[in-house]
């Protein structure tokens, strides 16, 4: 099975990154050429074999219900490309 | 020379005022000054003020006789690690003008521990290469030439591949590194240095950009053994902020280094023999195995049937996760923004601009193998062939303490080699990355030169958790070894 340009299409609008045209048909033979390596995992029989989920040496820890960091509003807001007041901007969403 | 010390050293010569904490990190400028425009291992050199008022913090240390372990040591540091008020950019446009508001945790222990930070180093994009030719700040030149053949710009490995750089040619008397497929091993292979991916969970993640985060793990690059323990004991611990930081204790790693290996039981991957493995690797190979013989280890033929699918299962798994930490960078909250007159076109033009090839790729390979109709037939696939990966290491380890394999199928290759097809690049990972699919501890150690003069790594791998037999073992072979070869750029300065 090979990728087909919109499938390929359908990636980049998941991935939110805008591909021209001819770009689109470059990265499809790129990703397909990788695809094409990845099916010799179908020869691997893993029947009965759970899926690896990180690394499991560590159980997953509970903690306090409580604060524990806060009152950095500004540090938080300096690393925004463009802000208004305290408030992060995106042009116009609801007309 | 101040800048041909190892960091045990340095820390001798300070504690004992042979020279300042001042001088030694005046000389490294110095040094980054005269090379650094050659090989572009920095991208960011800390302001000589900064630099300096560090190292006289650390004088004044040393005079009121309160030296910390790595009081005074300049380093560099990975451009991955998030230093506070010090741009950190990741190699990437998107965080060209980025400044952390905050320290990650590792940089913060190290800087706790006395460490002078001299700058950070550069990378591939992200993390993402084995070359360090995806680099938004332009790729970095290995100090290493072939023989006959000095013209040739050769790759320092990625994806640490500056701070690999800056280790091998006096830039820095060590570095940080990270290594998520090989990150660490085959950079300080490729440049002949040290350097150490700690079991996963060893180093907290919090405040390193992610790239694969069941992966990515923190490490010293070093030029000994010994500086590798030193450095990691600075590094590693328990950190609440990292929900999967192992909670440990850190040994004294440094205590494991020169410890006697006699009746140390040694395996030798069988399916790291691969067919077509390059002479020059099997006979360094070969003579590490005598090394560790002459040393009383035992040798033992060990399997890892699963090793073959290692790197594909690799990269459905890294690219999976890499697509959905970069998620983030959406031009809204952090980084560059593209202006775009509505909300989706700004994020597609924001990551179409702001992402280059290499990472661009991944995360769109990632969004597919994680998408609807695809996933059980990638991702899942993916998760349960790790799951068989690591079974294969838990197995070995029950047979014994430690396993001996190349750190990569070749020297070090010039820019522009391996480069036109993505999968023949991924075959650099082949030895480094079944030990991070199944998160346990590797070491790589220069063991020898090849005919084109340049340095060939053996890799060390061990339990969970077992750091320190892996680093007396490392130290066996780098006492055979007696590597003490410096590459053809290497920048003399101080005393």
């Amino acid at each position: 099975m090979s990728l087909d340009i919109a499938t390929t299409r359908r990636i980049a609008k998941l991935a939110r990154i805008g591909l021209a045209d001819d770009e689109l048909e470059t990265v499809r033979q790129k990703l397909d050429g990788i695809l094409d390596w990845f099916n010799q995992l179908s020869e691997v029989n893993v029947e009965g074999i759970a899926p690896m989920v990180g690394t499991e040496t560590e159980a997953m820890r509970q903690r306090e219900d409580v604060v524990t960091d806060g009152n950095c509003q500004e540090a938080v807001l300096s690393c925004a490309p463009d802000k208004s007041g305290p408030f992060y901007t995106v042009p116009k969403v609801i007309e | 020379m101040l800048t041909g010390l190892t960091l045990t050293e340095a820390r001798a010569g300070l504690a004992a005022r042979k020279f300042s904490a001042r001088e030694l990190a005046a000389a490294h400028l110095s040094a980054i000054n005269s090379l650094n425009p050659k090989l572009n291992a920095y991208i960011t050199v800390i302001p000589e003020k900064d630099v300096l008022a560090a190292a006289d913090s650390s004088d004044a240390h040393y005079a009121a006789g309160t030296a910390r372990p790595m009081e005074g040591l300049p380093i560099g540091i990975k451009d991955l690690f998030c230093t506070r008020g010090v741009k950190t950019t990741a190699a990437s446009k998107m965080l060209a003008d980025f400044i952390p508001p905050y320290e990650s945790t590792v940089t913060a222990q190290l800087l706790a521990s006395g460490s002078v930070f001299l700058g950070k180093t550069n990378l591939d994009e992200f993390a993402m290469g084995s070359a360090n030719i995806n680099s938004a700040a332009g790729p970095v030149v290995s100090p290493w030439q072939r023989k006959g053949d000095e013209k040739a710009a050769l790759v320092p490995g990625g994806s640490s591949g500056g701070s690999a750089a800056a280790v091998a040619a006096g830039l820095a008397l060590a570095a940080t590194g990270t290594d998520t497929g090989g990150s660490i091993r085959q950079p300080a292979a490729y440049c002949g240095i040290v350097g150490l991916k700690p079991t996963y969970g060893r180093c907290s993640r919090w405040g390193t950009i992610a790239f694969a985060s069941s992966l990515d793990q923190a490490g010293p690059m070093t030029r000994t053994v010994a500086d590798a323990a030193l450095m990691l004991e600075a590094m590693a611990g328990f950190d609440e902020k990292d929900s999967t930081s192992a909670n440990k204790p850190v040994p004294a790693f440094s205590k494991a280094v020169g410890k006697s290996v006699k009746g140390l039981r040694v395996g030798i991957p069988a399916e790291y023999r691969a067919p077509g493995l390059a002479p020059e690797i099997s006979a360094i190979w070969e003579q590490g195995i005598a090394w560790l013989r002459e040393a009383g280890c035992e040798i033992v033929d060990v399997s890892l049937p699963h090793t073959r699918y290692g790197l594909a299962t690799y990269y459905i798994i890294a690219p999976a996760e890499c697509s959905s930490n970069l998620a983030r960078y959406d031009g809204v909250r952090f980084g560059s923004r593209a202006e775009a007159p509505s909300l989706d076109e700004l994020y597609e033009r924001t990551r179409a601009e702001g992402f280059g090839e290499e990472v661009r790729n991944r995360i769109l390979m990632g969004t597919y193998v994680l998408s609807a109709g695809y996933y059980d037939a990638y991702y899942l696939k993916a998760q349960k062939v790790r799951n068989l990966i690591r079974r294969d290491f838990t197995e070995a380890f029950e047979k014994v303490d430690v396993l001996l394999a190349p750190t990569a199928p070749s020297a070090a290759f010039a820019q522009g080699e391996n480069s036109s097809d993505p999968v023949q690049m991924y075959l650099n990972d082949i030895f480094t990355v079944p030990a991070s699919m199944a998160g346990v501890p590797a070491l790589s150690v220069p063991a020898g030169l090849d005919s084109q003069g340049l340095p060939l790594g053996l890799q060390i791998i061990g339990r969970h958790f077992d750091e320190e037999t892996v680093l007396s073992a490392g130290s066996v072979i780098e006492a055979a070894a007696g590597f003490t070869h410096k590459p053809a750029l290497f920048a003399e300065a101080g005393l």
